[in-house]
């Protein structure tokens, strides 16, 4: 049976009220991110982070009064709900040295943080900048995909708390045809530059997004990589490196002897 | 700046499930009513379109990446660790080539000192020190952090072995030779993986200017090892020319990586020659490779004390060099981290006028 699962972020029915971000502080218990007003936007946590497991974007589109059904004095506005994507071949698992980062029997990436030590290596491993160590406490946070929730059968606690279902969650394979669907009817209703945010070079995410345009409006990297790509370069170079070391050593002993 | 340590609501573990369940759902009612509240008031003037997304690509330039957390401990470990393993390397080979034993002596106790400051440096640094042994916990070849804590772990224990076993030889002697041996091999062969590593660590990540320049940075970093190492050396008053040799060739070395970064001119690689980290780099550069190598080629020609005043010159800033070097890399990873342009393929983002780049020129 297949049990992965996944979140389906659509950003065209997102209103940007934030009940995401705050019921996954709530059910998970985490702290605020400070009281300090950012001035980009409506936007005050601006990004995910050790403390914000889910974050709404908001992308402003210039003044252009009325634009799209607001009121005509005021401009319009993207709102899109940004979450840990669970690549399906995710960087900081990869990376972690302790083996704290696992996957989890319904496919999302998990941090059990009674075996993390705080090393960071994560942090630089995200492509997506999602990881953080949490300078108080050490350890490195993310979204856990609401883990003890999904044990317990339930829906993580932002996709219960949506009140425009512009986070569903489900089966992973159901929710990139659910995805498709929904790109064809926008399509089909003149949204041409809708777009599904899956990319490949991480081997898919389990948390898809549908945007407008082209990803990079959303902060998304439109080529994600897995770090892991460039190992077989490194430990090349290593060797190279290492036997230059025992090389230049031995020629500058034996060369040098009279 | 967030100060509060996480503000558990005192009560929290009181709540039964069903009413932190609850609450959710209130929060989503919250929300909901919210919105039906203003809904009224938007009108849709037709003939205006549809909304679309925003014009510029990027949020506000804020990053994609996060900033690389690690502080002043990772590159003064990439340092000691570097010279330790190289001089590993050089006791190993002189001990074989029964030259000196006095270098031989120095030389292992570069790598036992270098060997116990290593761990430190690197407990120190992690968020949660106290478990510094659950990279013990298991062994992964794809995490470059991984294959390193294991190879500090045999390098240290080696390292320490070597020293003491040695001691102990010449102070009472009848100490069989080959357990000595066999230390000193475990050293030196974790020693070369110790120098080079930790290029492919920050190498393998996600970080511009460092995945970018991964095939430069292990023989950087071996080259910088094998020149601090022989420079301490030097330093504690031995003058076989050997060292001289070996100093000179990690110095031309060091010059040629210098020149390939100075040409390099891929967006990624702009940390390294702009700003702050940029000025570290070029000072490093400056202090590891031209400078010391006209010394010492100067040194050759001159005198024997001014030549040994001279090879002194050049290993205190091959020392402070390799050191700089270090901190370079780090620092110009952080403010690689910072820009977001190259993850977002650099379209029209503000102070960039060059076209979109292929994938291959980032």
């Amino acid at each position: 049976m297949n049990t992965t699962t996944a979140f389906l972020t659509d950003s065209t029915l997102c209103i940007g009220c934030k009940a995401c971000e705050v019921a996954c502080k709530e059910w998970n218990g985490i702290s605020h991110d400070g009281f300090e007003w950012s001035g980009l936007s409506y936007d005050n946590t601006l990004g995910l982070g050790h403390s914000t497991w889910r974050h709404v974007k908001f992308i402003e589109n210039g003044i252009v009064p009325g634009l799209g059904g607001n009121a005509p004095e005021t401009a319009a506005w993207a709102f899109s709900s940004d979450v840990c994507k669970h690549c399906g071949d995710a960087g900081c698992l990869e990376a972690c040295p302790t083996g704290a980062i696992v996957r989890t029997e319904f496919g999302g990436v998990f941090i059990q943080p009674d075996v993390c030590n705080g090393c960071g290596y994560c942090v630089v491993a995200c492509p997506f900048g999602v990881v953080e160590r949490n300078p108080e406490d050490g350890r490195a946070f993310k979204c856990t995909f609401c883990y003890d929730r999904q044990l317990a059968g339930l829906k993580p606690a932002c996709a219960t708390a949506c009140p425009t279902e512009s986070i569903k969650f489900g089966q992973l394979d159901e929710l990139r045809l659910e995805a498709q669907e929904r790109l064809e009817e926008l399509h089909g209703r003149g949204m041409h530059d809708v777009a599904i945010y899956d990319p490949e070079s991480v081997a898919g995410i389990h948390a898809l997004f549908i945007t407008r345009g082209d990803p990079e409006r959303y902060n998304l990297p439109p080529q994600p990589e897995v770090p892991t790509v460039y190992l077989k370069k490194g430990w090349t170079s290593a060797a190279v490196g290492a036997g230059l070391l025992v090389v230049g050593v031995f020629a500058a002993f034996l060369g040098t002897q009279k | 700046m967030t100060t509060a340590r996480p503000t558990l609501d005192p009560d929290e573990k009181k709540r039964s499930a069903e009413e932190r369940e609850a609450q959710l759902l209130q929060i989503r009612h919250d929300a909901e009513n919210a919105v039906r509240r203003s809904a009224a008031e938007i009108e849709a003037p037709r003939e205006r379109g549809l909304p679309s997304a925003a014009a510029a690509p990027g949020y506000y330039g804020l990053p994609v990446l996060k900033t690389p957390p690690w502080t002043w401990e990772i590159p003064i470990y990439f340092f000691v660790g570097g010279a330790a393993g190289a001089a590993a390397v050089v006791a190993r080979v002189e001990e074989w080539n029964r030259a000196e034993p006095g270098l031989v002596r120095d030389a292992r106790w570069i790598a036992a000192i270098g060997g116990a400051i290593s761990p430190a440096l690197l407990v120190s640094d992690l968020g949660y020190p106290r478990r510094f042994f659950n990279m013990l916990r298991v062994f992964k070849l794809q995490s470059p952090m991984s294959v390193g804590s294991w190879t500090l772990v045999a390098f240290s224990s080696s390292a320490a072995a070597a020293a003491f076993l040695s001691t102990v030889r010449r102070r009472s002697g009848g100490l069989p030779r080959v357990f000595m041996n066999a230390a000193d091999m475990v050293a030196a062969i974790s020693g070369t993986v110790l120098a080079t590593y930790t290029g492919v660590l920050i190498g393998a990540t996600a970080v511009p200017v460092w995945h970018e320049n991964i095939s430069i940075l292990p023989i950087h970093f071996a080259i910088s090892g094998l020149s601090s190492a022989a420079s301490i050396l030097e330093l504690r008053g031995h003058e076989t020319p050997a060292l001289n040799a070996l100093g000179l060739a990690a110095c031309a070395g060091e010059t040629m990586i210098g020149a390939k970064i100075e040409l390099d001119k891929r967006p990624a690689s702009a940390p390294l020659k702009t700003g702050t980290s940029g000025w570290l780099t070029r000072i490093g550069g400056m202090l590891s490779g031209p400078l010391p190598l006209v010394l010492r080629v100067i040194a050759g020609f001159a005198r024997k004390e001014r030549s040994v005043k001279l090879r002194k010159a050049a290993a205190i800033s091959s020392i402070a060099g390799s050191l700089i070097t270090r901190a370079a890399w780090i620092s110009a990873g952080k403010v690689s981290a910072k820009n977001p342009r190259l993850e977002l393929r650099g379209v029209g983002l503000p102070g960039n006028n060059r076209a979109t780049p292929t994938r291959g020129e980032i």
